[in-house]
């Protein structure tokens, strides 16, 4: 061992004096793991210390006093928030997972050459600014416009019908803007199913409704159960679809986060509304994740 | 669903099939009946339109013309679920999300059948594999997988079990193994096999009819011994097993003997191995059927002289020399190494003799090298 060391001369490269002692494995973990510690962790412990704080005397000014009861407060205070955002979501989840199954299961299927054509109109909308989109939206769905104008012919609404500015709004909204996340995750899920899996249900005495419900989509269930996840968790933080397309009824959390930070400066209750809208989001997707037991597919 | 499709009996009959793509015709007005009970294969190369013929059977795909019938059913354009048919696919296509009992189950719960349980258990005894029931398909070797899609299919007795490569995907030990246990499985629940392969010794060994098939068409069917021993086509010479064919011409009749000039030398074919039209024939003799020996020897039979040795592969049951006759032709010889004579060096001159019963003659303008240079194996 010796003899090679001596043949081998002293390392002149620092990098490896490195990797021998902590190894390359870590070396490689360490810019992951600064990121994770400066906008990750540190923010999280800088949104717990300050939602336990209390108005000072001056302006903008909250002294730490240890005060766990602001949970108690805000959730009583903004109970109803917290319920409409989850409610609201779960619906635009529900809504988006029933257009994007149909059309990811065509572009997976059925689209044939239109493949990629299909999948880049799917991304498309990105291109274009959420905000700016959403504002589209308000457009469309104005009394002026030209939905409003083919509703109304067929006596679907009468002049006194608001389509702005209600819940219908705000949810559809929340499904349109995240409908990509839906359909992409469904799309790669069922387009890793073999074909010949769903001729062999055909083989064996399944029509096509029943190939559908016992292997098609039990098959897909890792796309539905991510592409489910990916639209729930924002949507249930957002607040541009509920500030554009609502109105003071259709409040949802993140609209009042947005406002106690931005207008109120009121650090402690933004804080500590964050926190909890961070608890709860955590703790329905464990639950959900549990109960779809994805863990066993595949 | 106990209406007349489903529960159809008898033989299966194709009529004037026909299957285009394009202008492409996979399948070729082919009209065929494999009798209920037997072991039937479809034995041909890639492209050749099996698989095609397999997936309008099974209700895959749709012929452009003709009929399908299992006894006096019309069964051409029925559904696959509403078909008496069952498929072992390829690559076995078994369930992945569901247990291995429940992938069996799958075609008896969707009849509603009663005793589900006590059938998933005696068809899984059958393939000896009882003790996988509750695992997951991906957690079983190709071999155990193989078995599952047989007793998946069978336990429905269908009228019809379609297999479409079955073995392709294991290795050559276990293809062997498999072979006789489906021939076994075959016997033992009496149903009808139509069996997809381009593996020559895979259909010889389990098939009692091989029909061969090559661009749409069937070349030639019957047992295998009889495709082997009396070949029609040079196709079918060529495809089972190793023909040496050599251009010649009728020139006499002796008795129940055609005299036939190769090259200046005299041979014979019984009249009634011939199919050849006119007094163009390509006479045909199998590489193990011919005895080689050095030039002085005397020989009797048919003979051929003036061959020269030019390759010599020793592979133990047997020596393969190729040998180079006068004409310029490259003839194969297998001699069984059982005589303990040592083999004959590269560049020994040689005659070649068999027993005129051995030969064959086909109809002397087709290809000779029909079916020799399609690799079975490329898929």
């Amino acid at each position: 061992m010796a003899a090679i060391t001596s043949k081998r001369g002293p390392s002149l490269n620092p990098l490896d004096s490195l990797k021998n002692k902590v190894g390359l494995p870590y070396l490689l973990l360490l810019p992951g793991m600064f990121w994770l510690l400066l906008f990750f962790l540190a923010p999280i412990l800088t949104l717990v210390s300050t939602s336990t704080k209390v108005p000072g005397a001056g302006i903008g000014e909250f002294i730490q006093v240890h005060r766990w009861a602001n949970y108690w407060d805000a959730l009583s205070a903004m109970h109803t928030q917290f319920i409409r955002s989850f409610i609201y979501a779960t619906l635009a989840t529900l809504l988006a997972l029933a257009i994007a199954y149909p059309l990811a299961y065509a572009i997976a299927f059925k689209s044939g050459k239109w493949k990629n054509v299909l999948l880049v109109l799917v991304v498309a909308p990105f291109f274009c600014s959420f905000i700016l989109r959403t504002l589209a939206w308000r457009q469309i769905l104005a009394q002026d416009g030209f939905l409003f104008k083919i509703l109304q012919f067929f006596h679907l609404v009468n002049s006194s019908t608001q389509l702005t500015a209600s819940t219908l709004a705000v949810i559809t909204g929340l499904s349109y803007n995240f409908l990509p996340f839906m359909t992409l995750p469904l799309y790669a899920s069922l387009e890793r199913i073999d074909p010949r899996t769903m001729e062999a249900a055909g083989d064996l005495y399944a029509n096509g409704f029943t190939t559908f419900r016992k292997v098609t989509v039990p098959l897909s269930m890792p796309g539905v159960v991510a592409g489910t996840l990916l639209t729930w968790i924002p949507a249930a933080g957002d607040f541009v679809n509920a500030q554009i397309l609502g109105n003071p009824n259709t409040t949802m959390i993140g609209n009042v986060i947005n406002a106690q930070y931005l207008q109120t400066t009121n650090y402690p209750l933004a804080a500590t509304l964050s926190f909890i809208l961070m608890l709860a989001i955590l703790a329905i997707v464990l639950v959900y994740i549990r109960r779809a037991g994805t863990e066993e597919l595949v | 669903m106990s209406d007349a499709s489903t529960s159809a009996k008898g033989d299966l009959q194709l009529k004037n099939i026909t299957k285009t793509y394009g202008d492409f015709n996979a399948v070729d007005d082919l009209t065929l009946t494999i009798p209920e009970g037997s072991f039937f294969a479809l034995l041909g190369p890639s492209g050749c339109g099996k698989t095609t013929t397999l997936r309008m059977i099974a209700g895959l795909d749709e012929p452009t013309t003709g009929s399908i019938y299992i006894g006096s059913t019309d069964i051409t354009y029925e559904k696959p679920y509403r078909r008496p048919v069952n498929t072992v696919f390829q690559n076995y296509a078994l369930f992945p999300h569901l247990t291995i009992f429940e992938n069996v189950a799958f075609g008896l719960r969707r009849r509603g059948i009663k005793d589900v349980k006590e059938q998933v258990d005696k068809v899984l005894q059958l393939v000896e594999l009882p003790h996988l029931a509750e695992r997951k398909p991906t957690q079983l070797s190709g071999g155990q997988q193989q078995r599952i899609a047989v007793a998946r299919a069978i336990v429905n007795r269908p009228a019809l079990l379609l297999l479409d490569e079955p073995l392709g995907a294991l290795d050559l030990k276990l293809r062997r193994q498999m072979q006789i246990e489906l021939k076994w499985i075959q016997t033992e629940v009496g149903l009808t096999f139509v069996h997809v392969t381009h593996d020559q010794e895979e259909a010889m060994t389990m098939a009692d009819t091989i029909a061969v098939m090559n661009e749409g068409r069937i070349e030639q069917m019957g047992t295998p011994a009889d495709l082997y021993d009396n070949p029609k086509t040079a196709f079918v010479a060529n495809f089972l097993g190793q023909s040496n064919l050599i251009q010649g011409t009728v020139v006499d009749t002796e008795g129940e003997n055609l005299v036939v000039d190769l090259f200046g030398q005299k041979v014979r074919v019984q009249k009634n191995r011939s199919v050849a039209k006119d007094s163009s024939v390509l006479f045909g003799i199998r590489p193990e059927k011919i005895r080689i020996q050095a030039d002085s020897h005397t020989q009797s039979g048919c003979v051929l002289e003036g061959g020269t040795i030019s390759d010599v592969s020793y592979i133990g049951v047997s020596t393969q020399y190729q040998v180079e006759m006068p004409w310029g032709q490259e003839l194969m010889v297998f001699e069984q190494n059982d005589d303990g004579i040592p083999p004959l060096d590269k560049g020994d001159r040689v005659k070649l003799s068999w027993e005129p019963i051995f030969s064959f003659a086909l109809n002397g303008h087709e290809d000779a090298t029909a079916g020799s240079e399609v690799n079975p194996e490329e898929e």
